[in-house]
């Protein structure tokens, strides 16, 4: 284990992000995740990446990168609300309904994944090893407020080179009590009550921003929650899928379900007489 | 990304059966990612032909109100009703007029044929060249999973019912796997001397 520890405690600093062909190798033998990345072999690499993967300085980028996602997240009385939906979109192709999207870092810490589905994965499971080292090393649970600096400070040093996310990290300490960070891949790290991020969080936003009060109960918060995405899911074409839940309370956050937005949707149409734009009778 | 066909977003299939043919078409119409309305059919009719319209939603109307005005001029014209092949070529001719300066749509066409009975289905491309196919017609921006689907679903002489139930669960599962259509749809089951026009309810997102 201290070998372990002492081997991924190494500051970044003094790790080199170019690699040769053997340090390559030893890449790819060694299992857990790294933080050496081979590079292009050009002068501007950060200017090529950009160009190769980014699709809104470059519609022709070749390296298309999953995109399209609402998620949420806010603060109340109760704790904190997590929800997403769960496409996953390249292009207009919609290349999976079943992402899940919230990455449960510990039993008390989640994050939340929106942009490029690979950069999210990797980097949000790279902060819950940090995270247990963290625990290992203080003998203490980290905070939230660490946790996302962490995340912070990591993808700022890569900036300019393509990395795309857009995530929120909630989670509830001793220390802090419920606490929310939204963290993207500009650097940009911001506490806050209530946070949408992706292409459906203006969607989210505005049924979220229309109900929400700190004092919600349980119910009525998890039930916002559930609306809003569902929400975004109905006018964003690039969010749809399940419905994925979470609670976050002082003893940790409970899962209340990954279900189709199907069903709940025509049950909010008929059952409430909500989003009445919707036809159900031929004309 | 910002092509004009996939602006708005849309999807249309047609399909021949035994002594019958159908057609169907989604429901959306959006602004990219935005969804405007999802109640924006593609489907119209000029007599007992068919016609699906998918591609930019400004030429869909301007196209269909453009044939409408030169099927109704035929129809004074020649005192009957326009079948399915003139059709096709009206349609043809009129958007190889716009040559150098397309309508951004791909049309599909669905009709009996007034002499033989004989169904007779065809797709173009923007300037008016004719897909003649004796299995079925794809266009929009679900056009490759519709592909998918119809190879899969499609076969030869099915009757009306298995028709519209063929038809439909390759229009729904495609657009299900499109981003820009879906959100309902509309099917016309057409024979000798019935047409029967049912609405879909597809997933909402």
């Amino acid at each position: 284990m201290d070998a372990l520890v002492s081997q991924l405690e190494t500051p970044r600093s003094q790790q080199e992000l170019y690699n040769s062909e053997e340090e390559q190798e030893q890449l790819a033998l060694s299992l857990s995740p790294s933080l050496k990345f081979a590079l292009p072999p050009i002068a501007q690499s950060q200017a090529w990446l950009r160009a190769m993967t980014d699709d809104y300085s470059n519609p022709n980028c070749p390296i298309k990168i999953a995109h399209g996602t609402t998620t949420l997240a806010f603060r109340f009385q109760g704790g904190i609300i997590v929800c997403t939906d769960s496409r996953a979109t390249a292009g207009n192709w919609i290349a999976s309904q079943t992402v899940k999207k919230v990455i449960e870092i510990n039993s008390s810490l989640l994050g939340t994944m929106a942009g490029g589905a690979a950069d999210c994965q990797y980097w949000l499971a790279y902060l819950g090893m940090q995270c247990r080292l963290h625990e290992l090393r203080s003998k203490r649970r980290i905070t939230v407020a660490a946790a996302s600096k962490i995340l912070a400070n990591l993808v700022y040093s890569y900036k300019g080179m393509g990395l795309s996310m857009g995530t929120m990290c909630a989670g509830v300490t001793p220390q802090e009590g419920p606490a929310l960070y939204y963290i993207d891949s500009d650097g940009t790290r911001l506490a806050g009550n209530l946070f949408c991020v992706g292409s459906g969080q203006t969607f989210a936003y505005g049924v979220l921003d229309a109900e929400y009060r700190y004092d919600l109960t349980d119910e009525e918060a998890l039930e916002l929650g559930r609306r809003s995405i569902l929400a975004a899911m109905h006018r964003d074409a690039y969010s749809g899928g399940f419905i994925n839940l979470y609670h976050v309370k002082e003893s940790g956050w409970v899962k209340h379900g990954f279900n189709d937005m199907n069903p709940i949707f025509w049950k909010t149409k008929l059952g409430k007489g909500e989003f009445s734009n919707v036809t159900a009778d031929l004309n | 990304m910002s092509s004009p066909f996939s602006i708005n977003g849309g999807a249309a299939v047609a399909m021949v059966g035994k002594d019958c043919v159908a057609i169907a078409c989604d429901l959306r119409l959006g602004l990219q990612s935005l969804t405007v309305s999802n109640n924006y059919p593609k489907i119209f009719p000029y007599g007992d032909v068919y016609l699906g319209l998918t591609g930019l939603a400004t030429d869909i109307s301007t196209v269909s109100d453009l044939l409408r005005y030169k099927v109704n001029m035929y129809r004074l014209r020649e005192e009957r009703a326009i079948s399915p092949q003139t059709l096709a070529n009206l349609v043809s001719s009129s958007l190889y007029e716009r040559r150098f300066g397309p309508y951004f749509v791909s049309p599909v066409i669905a009709g009996l044929n007034h002499k033989d009975g004989k169904p007779f289905i065809c797709g173009f491309d923007s300037i008016g060249c004719i897909d003649f196919a004796k299995d079925f017609i794809v266009s929009g921006t679900a056009s490759d999973q519709l592909f998918g689907m119809c190879e899969g679903l499609w076969e030869p002489d099915l009757g009306p019912d298995e028709l519209f139930e063929t038809i439909s669960q390759a229009l729904l599962s495609a657009v299900d796997r499109d981003a820009l259509s879906g959100w309902g749809a509309h099917v016309y089951i057409i024979e000798k001397d019935k047409v029967t026009k049912r609405l879909l309810k597809g997933r909402q997102d």
